[in-house]
């Protein structure tokens, strides 16, 4: 086959167009919220918030509000959950969000089996980007527009909030704001990234391109580039590979993010494995 | 004279746990204190009080005869933090760290004027680490990276800079300089005032030093605080008999 064709022929039916778009805006505003959770340790949190707005997204579909609106509401809802399990002591931190999580994760399930559209909603759980509409893709694209502006706009406040929130609280900010912010972002990410991958695999979206980064770079704005660009490129990677091998595109667009952190954790040029062995020895060596 | 921190009656307690009781400390402007008690002695709680970090269960923090939130919005307050409590691999440089003292007074999206760039080039020569300014964070040594902090406070141009231990994991000439370089602060009016448990570095940083355990129990100058009699007090020994 002509490499043209590999790469022209899917882009001739309006749906792989659609799933193109969708799933590189989707990839690309996880990729940029996940260079401060990697950071902060928020990654359990991230599955946790991810899993939580299922419930709110089917009931937004019920009474026909908006996901993003029923998604936050269940985000929101979730993080206080969570606080209020643990604030008495008796329950860990992470029992209390895989508590929390699972359970709302449940609710939505339920809500899903008793709601007349099941297929519509089932695609909730496991995504099905080749199935998004134009009306979906002009509401993943606002959410993303949104959240993508207010990560970069506040860029600096968030980051020193997971550098050092005792410093942004001695100069007057408030750290419970800016956590806020990015927990209300993650909620509307979720959104945005379930259509493309699933309520499932968001938390993949959410972890990996910020975790691939941080191995390739040591700069915070450096990240900020590699980790949308790693997750666009996978994103399209992984649709064309289900295209042309007739799988899940959700599980690609993961498996290929997976197989690219592979390769910075083997082969990045200062944290990766070979280079540390390589500078072990060295050392050794010169003793 | 309008003390820099007034600290009134205040007690703090974590549930059952009292970490402060009925503390009072005033210091002047332009003074050096060393805070001085064992781990639990409540030296840690005293300064996130200061910070506003924890709520007083009873009292009040006066910082310049203002509330702490008034202060903070002023950016009158700067604090370095103990080492274990910073994430030494975050992807930030020497140079960021000390810009973001100046985030206070920059606009919605903290982008850097040139006021800010030079304030913040003023600093890290201050601290003598304009040459490794722009060094990954982690990437400095345990001395070094207590004098990014610190030029972040003054790139902040905080008038009271509270340290939390920063002699620790700390090597003895780096020690010298951080001493001389809080001195300097000092003389220049600031107000500083730094928990350690290094007793040995007390007489050189400090002009006066407070012996704490969940209650003060002496404030005076180093010589008459460090006493066998004060210590064994503030540190619960039976006057070395159980060493």
């Amino acid at each position: 086959m002509n490499p043209l064709d590999f790469l022209l022929e899917p882009l001739g039916y309006d749906f792989m167009v659609r799933a193109l778009v969708t799933s590189v805006l989707a990839a690309v505003v996880c990729a940029l919220l996940s260079c401060w959770l990697v950071l902060i340790g928020w990654s359990l949190m991230g599955d946790a918030v991810s899993h939580a707005v299922l419930p709110g997204v089917v009931l937004a579909y019920v009474v026909g509000a908006p996901f993003a609106l029923g998604a936050i509401v269940f985000g929101i809802l979730a993080v206080v959950l969570i606080g209020a399990v643990r604030s008495p002591g008796r329950i860990k931190e992470d029992a209390a969000i895989g508590i929390v999580f699972t359970v709302l994760f449940a609710l939505g399930l339920v809500l899903i089996s008793v709601t007349p559209s099941q297929t519509d909603l089932a695609h909730i759980v496991f995504g099905n980007v080749l199935g998004v509409s134009t009306g979906d893709l002009i509401q993943v694209a606002i959410l993303a527009v949104v959240a993508i502006a207010v990560l970069l706009v506040k860029r600096r406040d968030l980051t020193l909030y997971a550098f050092d929130p005792t410093h942004a609280h001695a100069i007057g900010l408030s750290p419970r704001l800016l956590g806020a912010v990015l927990l209300g972002l993650l909620a509307v990410t979720a959104v945005v990234a379930l259509q493309v991958v699933g309520v499932v695999l968001v938390v993949a979206l959410l972890i990996i391109p910020g975790a691939t980064a941080f191995l390739l770079t040591e700069r915070f704005g450096r990240m900020l580039v590699i980790a949308p660009v790693t997750a666009a490129a996978s994103a399209v990677t992984g649709i064309y590979l289900s295209y042309w091998l007739d799988v899940a595109s959700g599980g690609m667009i993961v498996l290929v993010q997976g197989v690219l952190f592979a390769l910075a954790f083997l082969f990045a040029p200062r944290h990766g494995v070979v280079s540390r062995l390589m500078a072990t020895r060295a050392r050794t060596t010169a003793l | 004279m309008t003390a820099a921190i007034a600290v009134d009656a205040l007690s703090v307690r974590y549930g059952e746990v009292v970490a402060l009781d009925d503390v009072h400390l005033d210091l002047q402007p332009g003074r050096v204190c060393a805070l001085i008690g064992m781990n639990g002695s409540g030296k840690s709680t005293l300064l996130k009080a200061i910070v506003g970090l924890v709520r007083p269960t009873h009292g009040t923090v006066l910082l310049d005869g203002e509330s702490p939130a008034r202060a903070r919005q002023r950016g009158t307050l700067a604090y370095v933090p103990q080492s274990e409590d910073v994430d030494w691999r975050f992807p930030v440089s020497v140079r960021d760290v000390v810009m973001m003292g100046r985030y206070g007074r920059q606009g919605f999206t903290r982008h850097p004027r040139a006021e800010d760039r030079a304030a913040v080039a003023e600093a890290l020569a201050r601290v003598d680490l304009t040459d490794l300014a722009d060094r990954q964070i982690g990437r400095l040594s345990g001395g070094q990276r207590k004098r990014a902090f610190v030029a972040r406070g003054i790139a902040q141009d905080a008038g009271i800079l509270l340290l939390d231990e920063p002699f620790a994991g700390v090597d003895k000439p780096s020690e010298g300089t951080i001493v001389r370089l809080l001195r300097d602060l000092a003389a220049e009016g600031r107000t500083v005032l730094v928990t350690t448990h290094d007793l040995a570095s007390v007489a050189a940083l400090a002009d006066e030093a407070v012996l704490l355990l969940q209650r003060v129990l002496v404030h005076g100058t180093p010589a008459e605080v460090l006493t066998p009699e004060n210590l064994s007090r503030a540190f619960g020994l039976e006057t070395g008999a159980d060493r």
